[in-house]
């Protein structure tokens, strides 16, 4: 280190950066981590920036909520409310509900964080499902990435598990009666329900004890273990580095996009104080959880029109959606079916979304790393089980507001729930054919413009009197996008030495996905579309000098 | 379309702003359409107890001439068409003519509120010849609808006797088979002590044994309260709760958190 | 695996692609495309007006800042009427907001019209390590294996998993602590019994005054909870009680009751109580259709009809509603003759 050469030229960003930077790196080395992430390159779509949406809500939702522990009281204790609001003046209530009544009321500010808080939950949970609808679509949770979609699977499940604890917070009656729902379905596990209840519960529903132990889940067990996956989530993807959608001069082994710094820094940068901002401008503005009009919690009144927030919608929604009856005695215990049996589709569905990459791994055999994104097309038989799993979803959530639905469309309740019924059965295999067979037509629309060009508009009149549309062909670039250079072929089983057939389960596995498929082009084959093409267009002309041909409305001649 | 990109380029790309823009009034359209459509559906109108020159007279030729068809001309009932008005009094008579939901339009799930057919003298009118016939429960006192009861103990009423269909915010809900209990947030104070004290079609009777009369005036005080004040939070949406946040929040906020990410990402001018 | 396990030169990890199959002849990349210049680029005016752009928003979100700490002052909530409260967040949040929202839209506009935007190339390298580290890693646990004897010895081993997992037992067991020791009564006990008992006179929710049967006339919705629970504070566990023994109590006419035998004498004079604790999963199931005599639970749609017995005639439920036999008192006064004959709320497994 040659000190009389670096006192000549000023470090950069000045001294005092530049001894601040060298205290650092001496005691931490940080300047190796800088180097590693400083130019690192990000790809650049706006479908890469959903698990941002989640991201940064969650660090508003950290936010707000900090503020909100500050004033928050998470007690049972009775008190009365003695403050602002007449329709809740005297009324006795639980210390918690008093304290979010002052947060509301008395504190200047207090209510706009308080809806900041929660509309952010609510941004949270949608943006980790629009983040995890891109990475499935897209193909994005294959190797490497497959421990990562599990990691992003358990914080969504954990969102939700933040918000119920959230909302149910300040003892009102609507998310009172929320409990009340848990608590009967809990009870209905069979052999130890009641128990489970009680031991949630701290005794007898409601008891005293529920909200405190909410809270502890709520600001602490909680916020740790979601802050450590995400930490996880984050670490991953920096080793893995982003998936790329296919372009010209993207490969599979490399990242085209733009350095961290400066353009993605503050690209995400941006982006936070974007989403920080939305969510403070919506929190102004639109009202969110009015519990002072629910009441403090008593297991008398309800609401009509109780739902819980949109995430906790499906499962409420697949409760209203089972049939009566279904209590089911044997041996003289009961099997309340009619609640066992949402439960268990709701978690056969959830475990089979957490483990779809080792599903499709398995099937596909395929064991290299894979940094394309495709395109949701490309992989008919994904897309058609993404959105019919979508579908399934989507019918549930619209459950849980068949009463709304009913009043607002001025239809039966009863209509409703039996159209849903049947949506939830019937549409999702209905769904599921539409989209594979428009997968599959999309793919052939590529597939036409990569060998016959697009359609530009322009009619000529052949000499023979018949009217053509010309076609020009796309630039090489957008070309690049629409061809494929491998595909997937089901597995063909043959009997062994033995003369046994073994994987027959998954060779029907492999077909059901891969039998209908389009074989990639040839650079042959391309080469010689594009020669046609060109001739073609010669013929026609692409201005207007075209000769053999008379155009429309051309005077010229 | 990239197709189409070498030739745009020369002439200049549309401005980044474009979409933004679109969104923009793509949204002052959609809300512009619903604000109009909302205020367009008939509310019930206020009607005012202005005591006229009622004659029973009048109102047994109005009576005959438009609700005897189905009611009876001796108001005994039809089979099929209208229940008797054996004892149901002039508090039924404004309730259900001063909301619109008689004369009845057409068989449905239930009588629903539409314009008013009748001015306040002549539903008056009609009233007066009922309670002479039919008599039973009359209109309210001076008292009883005065605004000025215990809005808190209304309100812990309201919430055990009539949020379960009318929601905590008074917002409406569902019944069974197409039936609804209806948003109360524009009813007036007679109307809200007629229709617990006549419980019509499928509302219960709140007699005066299950809510006195000052049960009443308490819960008539926390609904005009409600009626009047001012969302603290902002807009309220509807009042349906988790739904309308829900479906703001995916619609507005995600749709919108997409269109930024658009934004930030497409290729500068 | 393509791993050679004798000590010569180790060869490269070949993952296999599984049912891919590659064409022979694919087409080619062309590679990146040109780099387009932005107008920024090449027009130094509009640089300049962006860069004036992007510092008038800067500014903005200062003054915005200034304007909700201004705000925070400006409109205080110190005359308690809702109008305050609504001005002073509305104010604060306005200003807290476009502060926020300038400072994100000036960096995403420098970062799209000033910043280089030219597509940088990073190659990726597999994920899996090198074999020689992996090697080494390999090396290192047999080493470790060798110097400790963990795989040798196998009782260290065993049992120290067994201590380990043992070791856990203990701080599970405290959270057995989250219930009560009650000693006497399980949580299925205490399910299957209410306030209700012989004699317990009905009252009005919440306010604790005794019903007389002349004062349910036909038509009417009580809501009713047993005498004794008005009396409780919330301390002595009211709101427990009143969610297993609140009940709804209508009238029709008796030719409009179906009651089988035995519980004819269940209801008096067309007045019936049914409990209203939802058998679904235990909302309180309230709307009640007087000319229907459906009784709607808003939560799930559960209808019961309590012309018959209270039973399922749709929506998710699956058990009829608990009836609560009544009776009057010498007075007049609804009263109750005993406990419900099964318990109220959701089924669970030793309900019957």
């Amino acid at each position: 280190m040659s000190t009389a050469t670096e006192e000549k030229k000023a470090p950069l960003g000045g001294r005092f950066v530049g001894a601040t930077a060298n205290y650092l790196d001496e005691r931490t080395s940080l300047s190796g981590f800088v180097k590693a992430l400083g130019r690192k390159v990000f790809p650049d779509h706006w479908s890469f920036m959903l698990g941002e949406i989640a991201l940064w809500s969650f660090v508003v939702v950290l936010i707000s909520g900090t503020f909100l522990t500050f004033f928050f009281q998470a007690s049972m204790v009775e008190t009365y409310y003695t403050g602002a609001y007449d329709p809740m003046r005297g009324i006795p209530m639980s210390v918690a509900m008093e304290s979010t009544l002052h947060i509301s009321f008395d504190l200047r500010g207090g209510l706009l964080v308080r809806q900041l808080h929660h509309w952010a939950a609510l941004t949270f949970v949608a943006g980790i499902g629009v983040h995890m609808l891109r990475v499935f679509f897209t193909g994005a949770f294959r190797k490497p990435r497959e421990l990562n979609w599990v990691v992003g699977f358990v914080l969504f499940v954990l969102a939700m598990a933040e918000g119920f604890t959230g909302y149910s917070l300040p003892d009102d009656v609507l998310s009172g009666n929320g409990l009340r729902i848990i608590d009967g379905m809990l009870k209905a596990v069979p052999v130890i329900g009641p128990w489970i209840s009680y031991l949630l519960f701290g005794g007898e529903f409601p008891g005293h004890d529920i909200v405190g132990r909410l809270y502890a889940l709520h600001i602490l067990i909680l916020p740790l273990i979601v802050i450590a996956l995400i930490a996880i989530h984050l670490v991953l993807m920096i080793v893995n580095k982003h998936t790329q959608f296919a372009g010209p001069g993207r490969t599979n082994s490399n990242v085209v996009g733009f350095p961290m710094m400066p353009v993605y820094m503050s690209k995400m940068g941006g982006f936070f104080f974007i989403v920080f901002g939305a969510l403070v401008l919506i929190a102004s503005l639109v009202q969110i959880n009015p519990i002072w009009g629910y009441g403090p919690y008593d297991p008398s009144p309800v609401s009509a029109g109780t739902q819980p927030d949109w995430y906790i919608g499906f499962a409420d929604g697949a409760l209203r959606l089972a049939p009566p009856h279904l209590d089911w005695v044997i041996a003289g215990k009961v099997y309340p079916m009619g609640i066992l049996i949402p439960l268990i589709v709701l978690v056969v569905f959830i475990i089979l979304v957490a483990i779809y990459p080792f599903i499709e791994a398995w099937i596909t055999g395929d064991k290299r790393e894979h940094h394309i994104a495709q395109r949701p097309r490309n992989a008919a038989t994904r897309t058609a089980i993404g959105a019919a799993g979508v579908w399934f979803y989507a019918m549930l959530w619209a459950a849980a507001s068949s009463d709304l639905i009913a009043t607002h469309f001025r239809l039966t309740m009863e209509g409703v729930i039996h159209a849903l019924q049947i949506g939830l059965i019937l549409g999702t295999v209905v769904v599921y054919f539409i989209t594979k067979r428009v997968c599959i037509a999309l793919q052939k629309k590529d597939r036409e413009i990569v060998l016959h060009g697009y359609e530009s508009g322009r009619i000529v009149r052949l000499p023979g009197g018949e009217f053509q549309e010309v076609h020009k062909p796309v630039d090489e670039y957008e070309r690049w996008k629409l061809v494929a250079d491998e595909t997937f072929e089901p597995l063909i089983v043959r009997p062994n030495d033995q003369g046994k057939i073994k994987g027959k389960f998954r060779a029907a596995m492999s077909r059901w996905f891969f039998e209908d498929r389009l074989q990639p082009l040839t650079n042959a084959e391309y080469q010689a579309a594009l020669e046609h093409q060109e001739h073609a267009l010669h013929e026609f002309g692409d201005d207007d000098h075209g000769h053999g041909a008379i155009e429309s409305g051309d005077s010229k001649h | 379309m990239a197709r189409e990109k070498l030739k745009r380029r020369a002439r200049g790309r549309r401005s980044p702003f474009a979409a933004a823009i679109l969104i923009g009034v793509g949204l002052l359209a959609t809300g512009g359409i619903y604000a109009g459509a909302s205020a367009a559906v008939a509310a019930t109108d206020d009607a005012t107890t202005i005591t006229t020159q009622a004659s029973a007279e009048e109102g047994e030729t109005l009576f005959q001439a438009n609700c005897a068809t189905c009611h009876g001309m001796d108001l005994e009932g039809r089979e099929g068409f209208g229940p008797s008005l054996n004892g149901v009094g002039e508090l039924a008579v404004h309730f259900q003519m001063s909301t619109g939901r008689m004369p009845m339009q057409m068989h449905g799930p239930q009588a629903d509120q539409k314009p008013v057919q009748f001015t306040d003298e002549q539903i008056e009118s009609i009233a007066t010849y009922v309670q002479s016939v039919a008599p039973g429960p009359e209109m309210p006192s001076t008292r009883v609808i005065d605004g000025e009861g215990d809005v808190s103990h209304g309100a812990e009423l309201f919430r055990i006797n009539c949020a379960m269909c009318h929601n905590v915010a008074a917002a409406g809900g569902a019944l069974t088979q197409g039936k609804f209990a209806p948003d109360i947030m524009d009813t007036t104070p007679e109307n809200i002590y007629a229709a617990m004290v006549t419980g019509p079609q499928n509302m219960p009777v709140f007699n005066n044994m299950n809510l006195t009369e000052d049960d009443k005036r308490d819960i008539i005080s926390a609904l005009l309260y409600q009626q009047e004040a001012q969302a603290p939070g902002g807009f309220t949406l509807g009042s349906l709760g988790p739904v309308s946040e829900g479906l703001f929040i995916w619609i507005f906020g995600i749709g919108g958190l997409i269109a930024v990410a658009v934004w930030i990402t497409a290729k500068s001018n | 695996m393509e791993h050679d396990d004798s000590k010569g030169a180790l060869k490269e990890y070949v993952p296999s692609s599984g049912l891919a199959v590659s064409i022979d002849d694919p087409v080619q990349n062309p590679g990146l495309p040109p780099h387009r210049e932005r107008l920024t680029d090449v027009d130094p005016k509009a640089a300049k007006r962006a860069e004036r752009t992007i510092y008038t928003l800067f500014y903005i979100s200062v003054a915005a800042s200034i304007w909700a700490v201004a705000a925070y002052m400006l409109f205080p909530i110190e005359d308690q009427e809702l109008t305050s409260i609504r001005q002073n967040n509305l104010f604060i949040g306005l200003g807290i907001a476009f502060a926020l929202l300038a400072i994100g839209i000036g960096a995403i506009h420098w970062s799209k019209t000033l910043m280089s935007d030219k597509e940088h190339v990073e190659e990726r390298h597999t994920t899996r390590g090198s074999e020689e580290t992996r090697e080494a890693v390999v090396e290192a646990f047999r080493t470790a294996n060798e110097e400790s004897g963990f795989g040798r010895r196998k009782m260290i081993r065993n049992s120290l998993f067994a201590a380990v997992i043992a070791s856990v037992l203990p701080g599970i067991t405290l959270f057995r602590g989250l219930a009560p020791h009650d000693g006497e009564n399980s949580p299925v006990d205490l399910l299957k019994q209410t306030m209700w008992k012989e004699g317990e006179h009905l009252t009005r929710d919440p306010s604790g005054t005794r019903i007389k049967a002349s004062d349910v006339t036909l038509g009417s919705a009580f809501h009713v909870i047993p005498e004794s629970l008005a009396k409780m504070g919330h301390d002595e566990g009211m709101l427990n009680e009143k969610a297993k023994a609140m009940v709804l109590m209508v009238r029709m006419s008796p030719e409009q009751l179906t009651e089988r035998e035995e519980r004819k004498d269940w209801s008096y004079d067309g007045i019936v109580a049914y409990s209203k604790v939802c058998t679904h999963v235990g909302c309180p199931v309230a709307l009640y259709e007087q000319q229907t005599h459906h009784l709607l639970c808003p939560c799930h749609q559960s209808q019961f009809d309590v012309s018959d017995e209270a039973k399922v005639v749709f929506g998710p439920a699956s058990r009829p509603l608990p009836q609560l036999p009544i009776t009057v008192d010498a007075e007049g006064y609804l009263i109750a003759q005993s406990d419900f004959h099964e318990p109220v709320g959701p089924s669970f497994w030793e309900i019957r």
